[in-house]
């Protein structure tokens, strides 16, 4: 290896970072912030080689890439190694990470003035934990870094939260330590199961299991990843978590966190065990159109902003699992671009939030009403991010919303897809009615009619988001032309090895009808939006994919 | 003439052994004729005399040597065992002095009681006779009863010496008729030769006095290890104990019951080994449970730390069961990894311990995050190791006890040990409520520490991390250790 290790650096410099704040004065603010700031903008710095350096030529395209692979433990029956790459899938959520970092950081520069030390601290381990999830390729340190991730995350909530901080922190702690110690003991069964080697996910993809250890590992994989998600009814945790979490802490929580559940099912649940990923798609699909329309309804009823961009989080998750779960080109693909998406509208929403609770220190609906005279910035800035959060045409929702609906339409859950739809139709709802209700009408509170609107810092916070939000809306094609082979390969991974099993055993496979999501054969239909890849169907590559992409139709390699 | 064949002794074998005893008599005349109440001089002989031990203990790393008839054995298992009473032995030491000064029982006397204690956990760790492991475990148990004792004006401490004298005594009887038993059915007091009965006479094991001798001896350990369902003393004690010795009394002597508890039933009944499967694996879970359960309602932490020792007894139990070597291997990593991050714990303990306050309540953590940051991030790290959360010694621990667990077939019991784990983290998580997430009620005082105290805690906390990050080395020395 001649390079450097580039994804090495960009995990372990909010560390050093960390370990540097440990010696400045706690009471000097300005430097913790600063040092905490410029680390985070050096990070997002260094992961900007990766979009150009990824899939360069040469390369393995759509595989895993800036490999790094140094032994780490070997003793009794486990080799570990410390085994780093990044694919299509993952690039962009890394990108994610080290990009609303420096966002989260700044807008703590007026709302957290106590422990300021600690809380920046925090702010960088999460980030190396969060950083390490997406890059790890073997399992344990997988592992150890999701873990990792839960105790920054568990003070944050806890010291610099509100007035149920306390419950919230341990209830979110609890909660997500139980899934993931379940998934501990699956992943250590499957490393038995392999056999000697290490813990690469790359070596357990070519495992063939048995249905039934499938279904149990499956099982604790998906709970762990699904409890992240948050799917319901495994949601509960959510709005206490973010309600009570200081703004950096919800944006980070909603625009990243909860990113790792569902990267956890693109890379591990699903092409790991593909035949339980079958067995158990009807039952997540419906978990996840439930997730949709009832956090959508419940969303409708919440007095308190940020309670209810809580459970729109949950909702636009249902749809992100949905359109994973579609397995064909544009559900992944979809489902991929809601993540990020909603990373940035979320986050976004939270941020807002924050502003005006920091103003006003109340968050219930009902205390505002006309701030759209006092604020017009605001309002403008609000309005977008409500709209790329409803999934407008023009702004990144509607593309990550549209594609997974497309997809899983295409899909066998074509009839989830339709209910879902209403979905769409009720975050409208919900988000539309609380935006008229906060911004417009009486300006009659009295203590509204001296609202500031937004200064500069608060302005560069949100640019950046608003920006995105129409980039990944009018162009998303270089993030979906950098995914699609590699979302290609998972496809193919959940899709061939469920054949090869199917084919030796095709008794204990007793699907549901309907079920099998092959991707139909068939022209790419109309409507699609600009940029949005051609299906790889039948095996011709089809135009607007990268050369060399393998067009992976799953029953070419399936004998 | 009948030639009388004279049994091999070979004292090189139990050198620690001796070179301890001797550093602990020349103590014990040497506190007696330098005059002064300082005392802490001793603390630090002592911390040396332990590390010469541990020089000439680690250098009989290699093939094992047996000596005196095989009865001792000097193995890497027993070694590596050794180096964990001294490294439990010294950390122990290290707070020790602060606290005794405190609560005015600064006898110096104490050194030498707790070297003596080592001594007999050594023997125990290389006894390869049944009458050595006991009189291994008397050695240790006779000064622990001083020693939970020790701070005689205090009520609580005297309870905890005498129902740590009384149960102990118990628990002794235990275990001596269980060995008087099976010395009944097998012939011999030996493992070897007990072991060779077995495997020449399979009926042996349906003989009612050589079970129920078995049954005995099992009991008898698990009153060491304060297993559940005879764990009823340790709480009492840990919590009446003065907290230097309690933070002693968790670490090394619940590894040494472990190194013969281990080394007794692998080696003298391995036929046997599904019937112990079944009885361990009960024990584990009755272990984890009840150690874990009753911790979560404690408010007390020094109480709450001694339900969770009793807890990370079934975790070891949980790897015992599994009874292979990944098993084996994982009860030492994890006692050595338990030493360093409970006595850091305790360490912490004594620190914001008031005088005569035997009540360190949670409540009284209050604040402390933001008083003493750096000492709460050093408590936090040992608490969530002892949770078993990455990248800290702890988990490296319980991931290789459950997956011994798993590698043997008992997933169900894995998966019992990580649900008692996540509901361990409640506890553990607290703790750091408080000092973190509530604010102070009262005035903290502080007395500051002491550079032993510090060392003590960077040691402990530098292990902790170490052993969690790069533990490699150390797990490869242990699987050694296992191949007898």
């Amino acid at each position: 290896m001649n390079q450097l290790p580039l994804l090495s650096i960009l995990t372990f410099t909010p560390l050093i970072g960390a370990i540097l704040l440990l010696f400045v004065n706690k009471n000097s603010h300005g430097v913790l912030r600063s040092i905490a700031m410029a680390v985070t903008v050096v990070t997002f710095v260094l992961s900007l080689p990766l979009i150009t350096g990824y899939n360069a030529p040469g390369s393995d395209i759509g595989g895993f890439q800036f490999l790094e692979n140094i032994p780490w433990i070997a003793a009794g029956p486990f080799q570990m190694s410390y085994h780093l790459g990044i694919d299509g899938i993952s690039l962009w959520l890394v990108i994610l990470t080290t990009f609303i970092m420096p966002i989260a950081i700044l807008s703590t520069y007026t709302a957290v003035e106590e422990k300021v030390k600690e809380y920046m601290i925090c702010l960088l381990l999460l980030e190396v934990g969060m950083i390490g999830t997406f890059i790890a390729i073997d399992l344990f340190l997988f592992y150890i870094f999701w873990e990792i991730m839960l105790i920054p995350m568990y003070f944050m909530i806890g010291i610099w939260g509100g007035k149920n901080r306390i419950y919230a922190a341990v209830k979110f702690f609890i909660y997500t330590a139980v899934g993931s110690l379940l998934m501990l003991v699956a992943l250590i069964s499957l490393y038995f199961k392999a056999g000697g080697g290490d813990f690469s996910i790359l070596r357990f993809y070519q495992l063939h299991l048995d249905p039934t250890t499938q279904m149990w590992m499956f099982l604790a994989f998906a709970l762990a990843f699904a409890i992240k998600v948050p799917m319901f009814p495994l949601h509960t945790w959510l709005p206490d978590a973010h309600t009570e979490a200081p703004t950096a802490g919800s944006v980070i929580l909603a625009a990243v966190m909860l990113k790792c559940g569902t990267y956890g099912y693109v890379r591990f649940a699903m092409p790991l065990f593909p035949d339980a990923n079958a067995q158990f798609t009807p039952l997540i699909a419906t978990l996840s159109v439930i997730g949709i329309i009832y956090a959508s309804l419940v969303a409708m009823v919440q007095q308190d902003v940020k309670k209810l961009v809580a459970y729109s989080s949950v909702a636009h998750l249902g749809f992100v699992m949905l359109g994973v779960y579609a397995l064909n080109q544009q559900g992944v693909t979809g489902g991929m671009l809601q993540m990020l998406n909603h990373g940035v509208s979320t986050g976004a929403l939270f941020l807002i939030v924050g502003f005006i609770y920091e103003r006003r220190h109340t968050r219930l609906i009902t205390d505002f009403g006309g701030l759209a005279k006092q604020m017009p910035v605001f309002a403008t800035m609000f309005m977008i991010v409500t709209f790329s959060s409803i999934g407008l045409p023009g702004t990144n929702g509607f593309v990550g919303e549209f594609l997974v609906l497309l997809g899983s339409f295409e899909s066998g859950l074509r009839w989830y897809a339709i209910i879902a739809t209403s979905g769409v139709i009720l975050s409208a709802v919900y988000m539309l009615w609380m935006f008229q209700r906060v911004m417009f009408g009486e300006l009659s509170n009295p203590k509204n009619q001296t609202l500031k609107d937004l200064n500069a810092r608060e302005v560069a916070i949100m640019l950046p988001l608003i920006f995105l939000i129409f980039f990944l809306g009018i162009y998303p094609r270089p993030i979906i032309d950098t995914m699609a082979p590699s979302i290609d390969k998972m496809i193919a991974q959940t899709k061939v090895q469920k054949q090869v099993a199917q084919a030796a055993m095709p008794a204990a496979m007793a699907l549901p009808p309907g079920h099998m999501a092959v991707p139909e054969a068939g022209a790419a239909p109309a409507g699609m939006p600009a940029g949005h890849p051609a299906m790889p169907e039948a095996g011709a590559a089809p135009a607007g994919m990268p050369a060399g992409h393998p067009a992976i139709p799953a029953n070419n390699e399936a004998k | 003439m009948e030639t009388i064949a004279m049994p091999a002794i070979n004292l090189a074998v139990i050198m620690p052994e001796i070179l301890l005893s001797c550093i602990a008599m020349v103590l014990l005349l040497v506190n007696v004729f330098v005059p002064g109440k300082n005392k802490a001089y001793l603390g630090y002989l002592s911390i040396i005399g332990l590390a010469v031990t541990a020089a000439s203990a680690v250098g009989g790393w290699g093939p094992s040597v047996s000596a005196f008839n095989g009865s001792v054995v000097q193995d890497n298992y027993a070694i590596f065992f050794k180096v964990i009473f001294i490294i439990s032995a010294g950390l122990a030491i290290l707070i020790a002095d602060r606290y005794m000064v405190q609560e005015d029982c600064n006898q110096g006397e104490l050194y030498p009681m707790v070297l003596f204690a080592t001594v007999g956990m050594m023997l125990m760790a290389s006894g390869t006779d049944l009458m050595v492991i006991f009189l291994g475990l008397e050695l240790l148990s006779i000064p622990l009863y001083i020693l939970a004792g020790w701070n005689r004006d205090n009520l609580a401490s005297n309870e905890a010496g005498l129902k740590y004298f009384l149960l102990g005594a118990f628990s002794t009887g235990f275990l001596l008729y269980g060995m008087a038993l099976t010395y009944g059915a097998t012939g011999s007091t030996k493992i070897q030769a007990i072991s060779a009965y077995v495997m020449g006479n399979p009926g042996v094991a349906s003989n009612p006095l050589f079970i129920v001798g078995m049954l005995l001896i099992a009991v008898g350990f698990s009153f060491k290890i304060a297993a559940a369902p005879f764990h009823m003393w340790t709480p009492d004690v840990y919590q009446g104990a003065p907290t230097p010795m309690t933070a002693f009394m968790s670490a090394g002597p619940k590894a040494a019951g472990f190194a013969a508890f281990i080394r007794v039933m692998i080696f003298a009944f391995p036929m046997l080994r599904a019937e112990w499967s079944d009885l361990l694996w009960v024990l584990a879970v009755l272990t984890m449970t009840v150690g874990n359960i009753i911790a979560l309602s404690q408010d007390n932490v020094k109480r709450m730390l001694a339900y969770s020792s009793i807890a990370h007894a079934g975790y070891a139990l949980v790897g015992f069961a599994a009874v292979n070597a990944e098993g084996a291997a994982g009860i030492l990593f994890y006692m050595l990894s338990y030493a360093f991050m409970n006595i850091g714990a305790f360490g912490v303990i004594v620190l914001i311990t008031k005088k005569g306050e035997i009540n360190g309540n949670v409540q009284d953590l209050a604040g402390f995050g933001h008083k003493k940051p750096l000492l709460a991030m050093v408590l936090s790290i040992f608490l969530f190791s002892l949770a078993g959360m990455p990248p800290t010694a702890g988990f490296i621990g319980k991931f290789y006890l459950f997956s011994a667990a798993i590698k043997a077939g008992y997933v169900w019991l894995a998966i019992i040990g990580v649900l008692n784990s996540a509901a361990s983290l409640y506890y553990y998580l607290r703790v750091m409520v408080f000092m973190y997430m509530k604010d102070p009620t009262e005035d903290f005082e502080w007395a500051g520490a002491t550079p032993a105290i510090a060392v003590c805690l960077l040691v402990a906390v530098g292990a902790t991390l170490v052993l969690g990050v790069v533990p490699g080395t150390v797990l490869e020395l242990a699987q050694k250790a296992v191949q007898f």
